[in-house]
């Protein structure tokens, strides 16, 4: 086993939106590679707590990289330096012994900061109201069976269908867009045939949804499919702009 | 008490069991559309039960309103479901069928569970998997674009439908899509980062609860016609379990003390392969799905103590213990059998890792045979995360794993109707104790929560609101004024205790407690001691603990002791329900009682029933026996010697 660490963790503290927020530091000495980031910040709260202060507000809940409630950015990175990885699994063994780790809430005018790490992205939410979904109501659905999709098809649009709606292209992207999670949607329904009879009105009004809910036009700078911890593929964006508002 | 004494009506139909659904739907009062809206009906919990539900009850026209702790209904831990879903649609004709399913749900769960109940969930089975293709949840596919199907969990039919490893997540978007074209539509509005703190009773009938939400700190009270519970299980009452930090069992303890029967509390099933407890900080235990038992031999040193590495052990002194005890069944026995035994040997010293609590599941002997490309490809994300998490290289050291708390099988109890025994109140999902009885077949969960919402409770929820008067209750109402008097004096209480321990001291003592008396195996005395164990863990919660006040409304540790105080009264209950079980079965093992080769004992003279804990103030709760009764299929003992 490798042995314990020390870091020293540079956190932006701010308790409300319309307070003033500064970065604070805290050194931990003694960590086991074998946590996750999160449990360091668990550890540093329960410090924090016995002496009084007010602990670091985070979002988190799985813990197994897929409900996506965690996310914030590491040394300017969403989610950190690991390829395919959600803050969560993020481990202390993959930083360097005495490194020091900013830790910043994901930063976009769509998502609201609401305390120290944690910020309000339910404008992705609003998003797929717009219509990421196939208007099928329960009692409706045909066989299952008359509906064949290729496998490489179903695959495709499984690809696509796996994000977890955390947020991290938005800030990686110095527009501050959610063009990755729109075109993951679009391309997840439109890929499929039962996502042909909506699939214009749907690419209209996600996009729509999208710009007026503040999130920029993209960037073309594909530091949303670098971060992605699914690595859904920026190619989805060119896809979606090739569907155009038709 | 004796069975016949069950003082509620589990209305469950008479006559032939395979159209006692039909008929119990057919007999079923309906509401005319344009009354519907004028209903309103509150769901907890947005994961596949409430969504589905939420969602099907807006598209027939009620007025509903969701409550969920999550940011986004998107996140609840329905998405973390790995394996798969089953339907008895035998696509892959190797005769499978609805009987077939209920035969195997129902011997799964050792005859501990309602025979109508289990056959309903076969029936539906076939139509949620048309359902979710409907709404284009992307399944796995053959090459000639029919639905793929895989066997799961030991079964001898392949009726397992999946998308890759994460089949709960696209069923749960699925259902998450449909109730958010409702919001759309203005039928459903989302509450999200409530927790539930009570349940608002008008008459003994259901018609509320109080949130508080976390963002403002503000209790809120949310009134309407019917209420739904669909707020998941309760691992987390073990601390450490494949569950998500924040699952909480407030909901149904909420409703527990307002009157619901808690019915099997003791049932919960620990999953054998999940990546075992090591640093004191961890703070979950991650489920590798038990796929990786098809390929892997689980084994151990045979000579207790052996300190060598994996490698250094030669064949010769490796002990596969599974395949030594069970011959025909080896590496793929139930879950229950393969945690009780990995249990065992890591106790009589055999266990490697740290603190000598896991077992090797190793994948040497497969990839050996078929390739370490082709094993990558079968087990591809399961490996990586395997690896991002421990460090180690599950292709070039065998695995670590040991069995943590997964599925909570017991819940509230409910009638065939799904309600609870507060009128009025109806539970879904896991958050009721239904069809699995004492152990959960694998990928049925995902089937009964999608059952419940899409199919079950629509149905039901209408006859109920069809058959009562509606006088409308609104929050100025003195039950409501009540609830949330006494939802604040909960919340004072615990921000005044003027202790210095935080929530989480506290709800690891109780994980280490419960896991060590009400796990794998339980024994009486040792629950006895427990159950002391527990009251003075409680005294030292109420004058101990220590939450911050810093002026914010947001206070996450006010959420978990708030979360805590709730597991800490259902910890009691469970402790007492293991203890008055007198017999092993399915999850439930009692050392007391096994047959000399240390196989379950099962009494059904005694315990064919289903026991449901009723809440009695200042007081041990009473315990109630629903007598079970089987009519197809006899109970069978268990053999995989």
């Amino acid at each position: 086993m490798a042995s314990r660490l020390s870091l020293t963790l540079k956190i932006w503290r701010q308790v409300a939106a319309d307070a003033p927020g500064a970065f604070e530091t805290h050194q931990l000495e003694g960590l086991s590679p074998d946590l996750s980031l999160l449990e360091v910040l668990d550890l540093l709260n329960g410090e924090l707590v016995a002496r009084g202060e007010r602990p670091v507000g985070f979002e988190h809940d799985c813990r197994e990289g897929i409900c996506g409630s965690c996310g914030f950015l590491v040394n300017g990175q969403a989610h950190g330096p690991q390829l395919a990885t959600t803050v969560c699994q993020l481990y202390v063994r993959q930083f360097r012994p005495g490194e020091t780790l900013v830790l910043e809430p994901f930063r976009a005018q769509a998502f609201p900061l609401l305390q120290d790490l944690s910020v309000d992205r339910s404008a992705l939410d609003r998003i797929i109201e717009a219509g990421g979904y196939c208007s099928v109501n329960t009692g409706s659905a045909v066989e299952a069976n008359t509906i064949l999709i290729g496998r490489d098809q179903a695959a495709s649009a499984f690809d696509t269908a796996t994000c977890i709606g955390c947020g991290a292209c938005v800030a990686s992207c110095r527009n501050a867009s959610a063009s990755l999670f729109v075109a993951a949607k679009l391309a997840h329904l439109g890929q499929l045939p039962q996502g042909q009879p909506e699939r214009r009105e749907r690419a209209r009004a996600l996009q729509e949804r999208m710009e007026a809910e503040g999130f920029g036009g993209c960037s073309n700078h594909l530091e949303c499919e670098a971060t992605c911890p699914k690595q859904i593929s920026a190619d989805w964006i060119s896809w979606m702009h090739r569907e155009g508002r038709r | 008490m004796s069975a016949r004494d069950f003082g509620w009506d589990p209305r469950v139909p008479s006559g032939p069991l395979d159209t006692a659904w039909q008929r119990c739907r057919d007999g079923l009062p309906l509401i005319a559309p344009n009354n519907r809206q004028r209903l309103r009906i509150l769901v907890v919990g947005s994961g596949l039960a409430g969504a589905s539900a939420a969602a099907t009850l807006a598209e027939q026209g009620y007025r509903v309103q969701v409550v969920t702790y999550h940011d986004s209904p998107r996140r609840a831990h329905s998405v973390a479901a790995q394996g798969g879903i089953n339907a008895a649609k035998n696509y892959a004709n190797d005769g499978d069928s609805v009987a077939r399913l209920f035969r195997d749900t129902l011997k799964g769960g050792d005859f501990r569970a309602r025979e109508a109940g289990c056959h309903r969930l076969a029936e539906i089975s076939s139509a949620i998997i048309d359902q979710c293709v409907a709404q284009g949840v992307p399944f796995a596919r053959e090459y000639g674009g029919t639905l793929a199907n895989r066997s799961f969990g030991g079964t001898q039919v392949s009726r397992t439908f999946y998308a890759r490893g994460q089949t709960g997540q696209q069923l749960l978007y699925g259902a998450y899509q449909a109730l958010m074209r409702q919001v759309a539509a203005g039928r459903v509005e989302l509450f999200c980062r409530r927790d539930m703190l009570e349940l608002v009773t008008v008459e003994g009938v259901a018609r509320g609860v109080v949130c508080r939400h976390q963002l403002t700190g503000a209790l809120e009270v949310f009134t309407a016609h019917a209420v739904l519970l669909a707020s998941g299980g309760y691992s987390n009452v073990y601390y450490l379990s494949t569950n998500a930090v924040k699952s909480n069992a407030s909901a149904i303890v909420g409703a527990y003390r307002k009157g619901a029967l808690l019915a099997n509390p003791c049932f919960t099933q620990i999953h054998p392969t999940c990546i075992p407890a090591g640093e004191a900080w961890q703070s979950k235990l991650t489920l590798m799905s038990e796929s990786l038992r098809n390929d892997g031999r689980i084994w151990l040193p045979a000579r207790p103590g052996d300190g060598r590495s994996a490698a250094a052990i030669p064949e010769a002194e490796r002990d596969y213990f599974l395949e030594r005890q069970y011959p025909s069944f080896g590496n793929m026995v139930p879950r229950d059998l393969a945690s009780r035994r990995a249990r065992e040997r890591c106790l009589a010293g055999h266990g490697v890792g740290p603190g000598g609590r896991s077992v090797y599941l190793d994948l040497a002997d497969a990839i050996a045979r078929d390739g370490k490309t082709a094993i990558a490809e079968r087990y591809g994300n399961l490996l990586e995360m395997y690896e991002r998490i421990t460090g180690e290289d599950p292709t070039a050291t065998p695995m670590r794993i040991y069995p943590a708390p997964h599925y909570t099988m017991g819940g509230l109890w409910v009638d065939y109707h799904l309600m609870s025994s507060v009128p009025g109140l109806f539970v879904l999902g896991e958050a009721n104790f239904s069809e699995h009885g004492a152990n959960r077949l694998g990928a049925s969960a995902l089937m009964q929560g999608l059952a419940d919402g899409y199919f079950i409770a629509p149905a039901t929820v209408t006859a109920w609101l069809a058959a009562q008067p509606h006088p409308e209750v609104g929050p100025q109402h003195s039950a409501c004024r009540s609830a949330l008097a006494e939802g604040q004096a909960r919340v004072d209480r615990l921000m005044a205790v003027p202790g210095c321990r935080p929530v989480d001291d506290f709800h690891r003592a109780l994980g280490l407690l419960m896991i060590d008396a009400c796990g794998i195996s339980r024994q009486a005395d040792r629950l006895q001691a427990a159950l002391g164990e527990l009251a003075r863990l409680q005294q030292e919660f109420r004058s101990e603990l220590k939450l911050p006040d810093h002026g914010s409304p947001i206070n996450a540790e006010l959420e978990k002791a708030l979360r805590l105080e709730d597991f800490l009264g259902l910890a009691e209950v469970m402790l007492r329900d293991a203890l008055a079980r007198e017999e092993s079965c399915g999850a439930h093992f009692r050392e007391e009682h096994q047959t000399s080769d240390g196989e379950a004992l099962r009494d059904d003279d005694r315990f064919a029933h289903i026991a449901a804990w009723e809440y009695v103030a200042e007081a041990a709760p009473r315990r109630h026996c629903e007598p079970l009764r089987f009519t197809v299929l006899p109970p069978s003992t268990r053999n995989y010697r």
